[in-house]
C-alpha cells in the first residue's frame, strides 16, 4: 500500500477572481476623482477674492480634493489582494486563494461604495454652484446668516416654550382621552363614542387649519376666556387639540397592548376597573408607548413653525420677514438648522430607546 | 347532597357562542375540603374556576358561597373576589411591581391597611414560602417556581376563604413543580379550602378529599381520591387516567 499525500481542497467553492470587480473600482474610482477634482477648482472660482469666506470654500476644495485622493486606498488593497491570491494559487493554498479572493473582492465594493456615496455628496456641491452659485448665496449666504441668526435663534425660544407646554398638556390630556375611550360599561359607552369622534376629527384635520381656525376663529367668536388668549396660547391650544388626538391613539394602543390576564389577575384580587386601570394597566402601558410617544412630540415640536399662519412672533415667522426684506432665504435656513439640531438627538434617543425594547423582548 | 355546604354550584351552563364549555355542572365544596377537578385539556376545568369567582358571567344555574347566592346580574363581583383567591397557571405577576408591591396592592388599596402593617403581612407569608429575600425582587427575576409561590402568596394576603388553583403548575419545569406543590400541600393541612384544577394526578390522590373527572362540561364521576383513581365506574374515566399511567404521570 501506498501512502498517499493528504493534501487540504476548497472543493466548497473557490470564489470567483474579482478581477471584473477591481477593474470597474478602478474605473470608478479614478472618474469619482476627476469629478471631485473638477468641482474643487470650480468651488475655488466661483469664491469672492477676498474675505474670510474666501479662506473657507479654499479650505473646503483643498480636503475634498485630498479626501478623494482616499478613495484611492480601497482599490489598491483589491489589487493587492488579487496579488496575494495568485501568489496563492502557485503555492496550490486553495484556502488560501478562496480567503483572499474573498477580500479582494470586499476591498472593491467598498471602494465602488465609497464612490457612489461621494458622488453624491458633490453634485450637491455643484447644484450649489448652478448658476454661478446663486443657490449658494440664496440659501446659503453668510452675511445673511451673520445678520439674522441671533433674531432668529431668539425667537426660536417661542417655539420651544410652545412645544413644552403643549407636550406637558397633551400628556395628560391625551391619556384622559384614551381612557374615556375605552371607558367601560353602560355609561362608559357614550363617552367612548364622544372620544371617538374627538380623535377621528382631529386626526382628519391638518393642524395648519386647525391653528388658523382656533387662531383667527375664536377672537372673532367673542367667546369669554378662550377670546381673550394670547396668539401664543392660542397655538398651544391648537396644537393640544391636534396631538391630543394622536397621542390619545398611541396610549389607547398602550393599553390594549397589556395582555387581558393582567387585568384578570388584578381584578381577582378584587380591585375595581378605575383602581385597575391605575395601578395595573397604565402603568404597564406607560412604559410602552414611551418611543411612538416621543416620535409624536417630534412632529408636534415641527409643526410650531406651522402657528406662523396667525401671526405668532416664533423662529419662522422672524425668519420670513429677514427673507422678504432682503429678497434671501438663508435666514430660513437657519430655522431649518435649529430644528435639525433640535430633533437629531431626540430622534437617536428614541432609536435607541426602541432597539433596547427589541433586545429585551428578544431576550425573553 | 347534604343539608348546606360551603361552595355550592348548581346547574351551572356556561358558552361561548355556538361552543358550550360547561353543560351543567353540580359540584359542592364542603369549609376545609380540598376538591380536585381533572380531566383532559379543554373539558372546562379553567372556565369552571373562572366562572367561580365571576371572570367569566354564567348563562345559566347558580353559585353560592356560605349560603349566599354571589352569581347573576347584579353580584357586587369585587366583594365576592375579596372572598375568593384564584391563582393563575402563568402566575400573572404585575411586571412593574416589586415582590413585595404585588402582594401589598390587593391589601392596601381594598383593605386599606397601612403600608406597614401590609408589608408586614406580606413578608410573614413570604417568610412561609421561602421568599422572604426575594421581597424586593421584580418578577422577571424570578424563576417560575419562585413566581408562582409568589402569585400564591398574593392571593392568600386577601385572607380569602376559598382559594381557586388554575393548573399552577402546568407553565412550570418539572423540577420546579415540587416546591409549589408543597405550599398548597401546607395550606391543605391547615385546613384553607381548595378548588383547584389539575394534571398532577398524584398530588390529586395525596391532597384531595374528593376528585372530580369532568368531560366535555360535566363531571362525570366523582367521589374519593382512592376511589377515582382505584375504580373508577365510568370507561371514559378508566380510558382517561389509562392515558396518564401510559404517559408515565401516574
Amino acid at each position: 500500500m501506498t501512502a498517499v499525500e493528504a493534501r487540504p481542497t476548497a472543493r466548497s467553492t473557490t470564489g470567483r477572481s474579482g478581477h471584473g470587480l477591481t477593474v470597474v473600482a478602478a474605473v470608478v474610482t479614478a472618474a469619482t476623482v476627476l469629478f471631485v477634482g473638477i468641482t474643487a477648482v470650480r468651488l475655488v472660482q466661483a469664491a469672492p477674492r477676498s474675505g474670510g469666506w474666501h479662506w473657507v470654500l479654499l479650505a473646503v476644495a483643498v480636503l475634498g480634493a485630498l479626501a478623494a485622493l482616499l478613495l484611492v486606498l480601497p482599490v489598491l488593497s483589491a489589487v493587492r489582494y488579487g496579488r496575494l491570491a495568485r501568489a496563492a494559487e502557485a503555492r496550490e493554498d486553495p484556502v488560501a486563494v478562496r480567503r483572499d479572493r474573498f477580500r479582494g473582492r470586499n476591498a472593491a465594493r467598498l471602494a465602488i461604495g465609497l464612490c457612489v456615496a461621494t458622488v453624491i455628496a458633490t453634485f450637491f456641491v455643484v447644484f450649489l454652484l448652478a448658476n454661478d452659485h446663486a443657490v449658494q448665496s440664496t440659501f446659503f449666504a453668510p452675511d445673511m446668516v451673520a445678520r439674522s441668526w441671533w433674531d432668529v435663534t431668539k425667537a426660536f425660544g417661542k417655539n420651544v416654550f410652545i412645544a413644552v407646554v403643549a407636550e406637558v398638556i397633551v400628556l395628560a390630556w391625551g391619556l384622559l382621552v384614551a381612557l374615556a375611550r375605552l371607558a367601560p360599561g353602560p355609561g362608559g359607552r357614550p363617552i367612548a363614542w364622544l372620544a371617538t369622534v374627538y380623535i377621528d376629527a382631529f386626526r382628519a384635520v391638518p393642524a395648519i387649519i386647525v391653528i388658523y381656525l382656533v387662531g383667527f376663529g375664536l377672537p372673532l367668536a367673542g367667546v369669554p376666556v378662550l377670546s381673550s388668549m394670547s396668539p401664543t396660547w392660542a397655538a398651544i391650544f391648537a396644537l393640544v387639540l391636534t396631538y391630543g388626538a394622536y397621542v390619545a391613539e398611541v396610549y389607547r394602543a398602550g393599553i390594549e397592548s397589556i395582555h387581558p390576564s393582567q387585568m384578570a389577575a388584578a381584578r381577582s384580587l378584587g380591585l375595581s376597573y378605575p383602581s385597575t386601570m391605575r395601578f395595573v394597566i397604565v402603568p404597564q402601558a406607560v412604559r410602552r408607548v414611551i418611543p411612538p410617544l416621543l416620535n409624536d412630540f417630534i412632529g408636534l415640536q415641527k409643526d410650531t413653525a406651522l402657528v406662523t399662519v396667525i401671526g405668532t412672533v416664533e423662529a419662522f415667522t422672524q425668519a420670513k420677514t429677514y427673507a422678504s426684506n432682503f429678497f434671501n432665504l438663508s435666514s430660513v435656513t437657519v430655522v431649518a438648522a435649529l430644528f435639525v439640531l433640535i430633533t437629531i438627538p431626540q430622534t437617536r434617543f428614541v432609536d435607541g430607546l426602541l432597539a433596547r425594547e427589541q433586545r429585551r423582548l428578544q431576550a425573553r | 347532597m347534604s343539608p348546606i355546604s360551603f361552595l355550592e354550584i348548581e346547574g351551572l351552563r356556561k358558552s361561548y357562542g355556538a361552543n358550550e364549555v360547561l353543560r351543567g355542572i353540580d359540584l359542592s365544596v364542603e369549609q376545609h375540603q380540598v376538591v380536585c377537578l381533572i380531566g383532559a385539556s379543554g373539558c372546562g376545568k379553567s372556565t369552571l374556576l373562572r366562572c367561580v369567582n365571576a371572570l367569566e358571567t354564567i348563562d345559566e344555574g347558580q353559585i353560592r358561597l356560605d349560603g349566599d347566592v354571589v352569581s347573576g346580574e347584579g353580584t357586587d363581583v369585587d366583594r365576592l373576589r375579596r372572598d375568593v383567591g384564584i391563582v393563575f397557571q402563568a402566575f400573572n405577576l404585575f411586571p412593574h411591581m416589586r415582590v413585595l408591591d404585588n402582594i401589598t396592592l390587593g391589601p392596601r388599596r381594598i383593605h386599606r391597611h397601612s403600608r406597614a402593617a401590609a408589608e408586614a403581612q406580606a413578608l410573614e407569608l413570604l417568610e412561609r414560602v421561602g421568599l422572604a429575600a426575594k421581597a424586593g425582587a421584580y418578577p422577571d427575576q424570578l424563576s417560575g417556581g419562585q413566581q408562582q409561590r409568589v402569585a400564591i402568596v398574593r392571593a392568600l394576603a386577601m385572607n380569602p376563604r376559598v382559594l381557586l388553583l388554575d393548573e399552577i403548575t402546568s407553565a412550570l419545569d418539572p423540577e420546579l413543580v415540587a416546591e409549589v406543590l408543597g405550599i398548597v400541600r401546607d395550606l391543605a393541612a391547615e385546613g384553607m379550602t381548595m378548588l383547584l384544577a389539575t394534571h398532577e394526578m398524584s398530588f390529586a390522590r395525596e391532597v384531595a378529599h374528593t376528585v372530580c373527572f369532568l368531560h366535555e362540561g360535566v363531571i362525570l364521576e366523582q367521589g374519593p381520591p382512592e376511589r377515582i383513581f382505584g375504580a373508577p365506574t365510568e370507561p371514559r374515566t378508566q380510558a382517561f387516567l389509562h392515558r396518564i399511567v401510559e404517559a408515565g404521570r401516574l
